[in-house]
């Protein structure tokens, strides 16, 4: 099993064993397996197939979103829009903080740098006159929001990430463009190279092929 | 191809309108759009359209130089018009960069979908527009090797920017929606800068394409949260697009100068803006569709609706311009009600006159279907609101402060042969910007495109029975 150059898992292997990141090279530098599929309902369909199989480590590429696969494939809530608030909070803050500190304050605090606030007095005005605020308030919030926002998508995503298996294979260069694929990865439990193969066949894939790590 | 064989600009609720003509496989889309990239040269026109704006890109950069070695006195601002060109062309600018994110932003809230056409390159529109505009108050301030004292940055002279003045507003409301439209349109081509990545013939396209493409690999999972992540822009971005022109009419509502100092000008600016954005984003979209063939993808049901939407906006601009001059006599101000009768019959009513005839009669052509329909009267009307647009600007600006409160102060603003090549040669910097976009990023957002298509639809091949049992789930 530790040798990279054997074929790959043997039909009935402990299943533990393959959780491990280092799966990839028990199965014999393979990465998984991919099945194409023409359209979106085909896909639909069989990624249905594929949860209720009780695959974990799998997933489906598809030139654009389409439309209820990820609850066919039990994809949970993401946490995204939690990330976005905490961001956009932070920002409100930030734009009452700078504002308040630059124009009406007067005592010294360390930002890096140690730095003084002002208290601009104009016009007689209270320095702290919150119905300035809004405007710079409600920027930084947009723009914190929505920095966080891409920032936490490609984290999520794990993204970037220029080398995967996935982009190496011939065959998935269409997923840019107009085919839909599942791919199941060996390191997954359930993982077994024939096994995982003929059910893809039954799922009605167009085509089915083993994947190189 | 065989363009507008089919008629999808009818108004029937019973039947779906296509947007996407003569296509019915995903691979043929691809092919169309990754073809305007991948074709080893541009059309001629491209060329020549190119020549041209470096041309004018190189005058203002010259004219930069001058400026900074010689002073602001080059232009024509002068005591008491101190805000001319730099100031009108600034807001001119950013009223265009308004449609972009509207498309892409107020139009995704709505599920308007025909706004998949268009929105790629309208939100290029915008940046370069927002580019255009944030030189010119840059610019402005004279003294450029200080430009940081614009913000809130620690310096040994212990001097914070006043939050009380709307100017620095602005600096934090153009900033932000030049970060925001930029990440918007960033993240909107990921997708499709993996496509142009994977179909990549030569090594250097793979990579080029490749690094900017993150490696996005059109994962489902990774899809659902950039579905989640694209309506959260959109939502945080419908308000800032409302408060940008908002934050910028500030400048002049805030202040005490008649013609100036009114609560209309929030709204009246942005209609303004969404107007003029629109009409540059028609003037762009006309030649650009023709060009590269694109006619199945922005077809005239897109640019009908684009003429609608310049029709309504159009006639916002329009109720404003006579609710100004309402509110000036109802006010029972002395200057205002001068302020506006000289803006339509004193020194500059030339000026207002183009502006009128411009923004509020020419778009009223839309009413008719016909017009709506026929390119050739759509580009030269989006044209003339451009024009119209920029001298809305140049109204607002220049006639308030020629003739405010003194008449011993009054004065006439005349520009100089730098302010008008500094004009042209804003346009060739976006022009220079906006060609070099459409030869190498898909212009055509390719994933969304695919995604209005009937054939997207999981049903619409008769999805299994498990798909319906889970549906209904």
């Amino acid at each position: 099993m530790n040798d990279p150059g054997t074929t790959v898992a043997p039909a009935g292997a402990p299943a533990e064993k393959h959780r491990r990141r280092g799966a990839a090279e028990e199965h014999g530098g393979l990465y998984g397996m991919l099945a194409e599929f023409e359209t979106p309902a085909a896909i639909v369909a069989a990624a249905t197939r594929v949860r209720d199989a009780g695959y974990r480590w799998w997933d489906c590429h598809t030139p654009f979103a389409v439309h209820g696969l990820d609850k066919a494939m039990g994809i949970q809530p993401t946490i995204l829009p939690w990330l976005v608030m905490g961001a956009g909070l932070t920002g409100a803050t930030l734009g009452f903080v700078l504002q308040w500190f630059t124009n009406a304050a007067s005592f010294d605090i360390w930002a890096l740098v140690w730095v003084r606030g002002y208290d601009f007095l104009v016009s007689g005005k209270p320095p702290l006159s919150g119905s300035v605020y809004p405007v710079v308030m409600f920027e930084l919030t947009v723009l914190l929001s929505a920095v966080g926002c891409v920032v936490c998508l490609l984290l999520l995503n794990k993204l970037p990430m220029l080398y995967h298996p996935c982009l190496k294979n011939e065959r998935f260069l269409r997923a840019t463009d107009d085919r839909f694929f599942i791919v199941i990865e060996a390191r997954d439990p359930k993982f077994y190279r024939n096994k995982t193969e003929a059910f893809l066949q039954s799922l009605g894939a167009t085509a089915v092929e083993a994947m190189e790590a | 191809m065989t363009t507008l064989a089919i008629d999808n600009t009818f108004d029937d609720p019973a039947r779906r309108a296509p947007l996407v003509l003569n296509h019915t496989d995903f691979g043929s889309v691809t092919n169309d759009i990754c073809a305007v990239n991948e074709a080893p040269k541009a059309p001629r026109a491209w060329y020549i359209a190119f020549a041209i704006s470096v041309m004018f890109l190189g005058i203002l950069g010259g004219l930069i130089l001058y400026l900074f070695a010689t002073g602001i006195g080059v232009w024509g601002n002068q005591n008491p018009v101190m805000w001319g060109f730099p100031i009108v062309n600034f807001v001119f600018w950013v009223g265009i960069g308004h449609a972009g994110t509207l498309i892409s932003a107020i139009l995704h809230l709505f599920r308007q979908k025909w706004r998949t056409g268009i929105n790629r390159f309208a939100e290029a529109m915008t940046i370069f527009a927002v580019i255009c505009a944030g030189m010119f108050p840059g610019i402005h301030i004279g003294r450029v090797w200080v430009f940081y004292w614009m913000f809130p940055m620690p310096n040994q002279m212990e001097m914070w920017p006043q939050f009380r003045s709307p100017l620095l507003w602005d600096v934090f409301a153009v900033g932000t929606y030049f970060t925001v439209s930029l990440l918007f349109w960033y993240m909107g081509m990921i997708p499709d800068l993996a496509t142009l990545r994977d179909r990549a013939r030569t090594r250097v396209r793979a990579i080029a394409y490749g690094i900017f493409a993150l490696g996005w690999r059109s994962s489902m999972r990774h899809w659902h949260r950039y579905e989640r992540a694209y309506l959260l822009l959109a939502a945080l971005a419908t308000p800032l697009v409302l408060s940008v022109h908002s934050v910028v009419s500030f400048d002049f509502a805030v202040s005490q100068i008649p013609g100036w100092h009114t609560t209309i000008f929030p709204p009246y600016f942005v209609a303004g803006a969404i107007f003029s954005g629109f009409a540059m984003v028609m003037t762009l979209a006309v030649p650009a569709r023709q060009l590269w063939g694109l006619k199945d993808f922005i077809t005239l049901r897109h640019l009908e609706n684009m003429n609608k939407i310049i029709l309504v906006t159009g006639s916002m601009v329009g109720y404003a311009y006579i609710m100004e001059f309402f509110i000036a006599w109802y006010s029972g101000s002395l200057y205002e009600s001068f302020a506006f009768i000289n803006r339509a019959t004193g020194q500059y009513a030339w000026a207002y006159w183009i502006m009128v005839s411009c923004n509020v009669i020419v778009p009223q052509i839309f009413w008719f279907r016909k017009a709506r329909q026929s390119i050739a009267i759509m580009f030269v009307a989006s044209l003339l609101v451009n024009v119209g647009m920029w001298f809305e600007r140049f109204v607002i600006i220049v006639t308030s402060l020629a003739q405010d409160f003194l008449p011993s102060s009054w004065g006439y603003f005349k520009p100089t042969w730098v302010d008008l090549l500094m004009l042209a040669g804003s346009f060739g910097l976006f022009m220079t910007l906006f060609l070099l976009f459409c030869r190498f990023l898909p212009i055509i957002a390719i994933a969304e495109v695919k995604h209005t298509m009937p054939e997207a639809d999981p049903h619409s091949h008769g999805g299994t029975d498990e798909h319906h049992r889970e549906a209904r789930a």
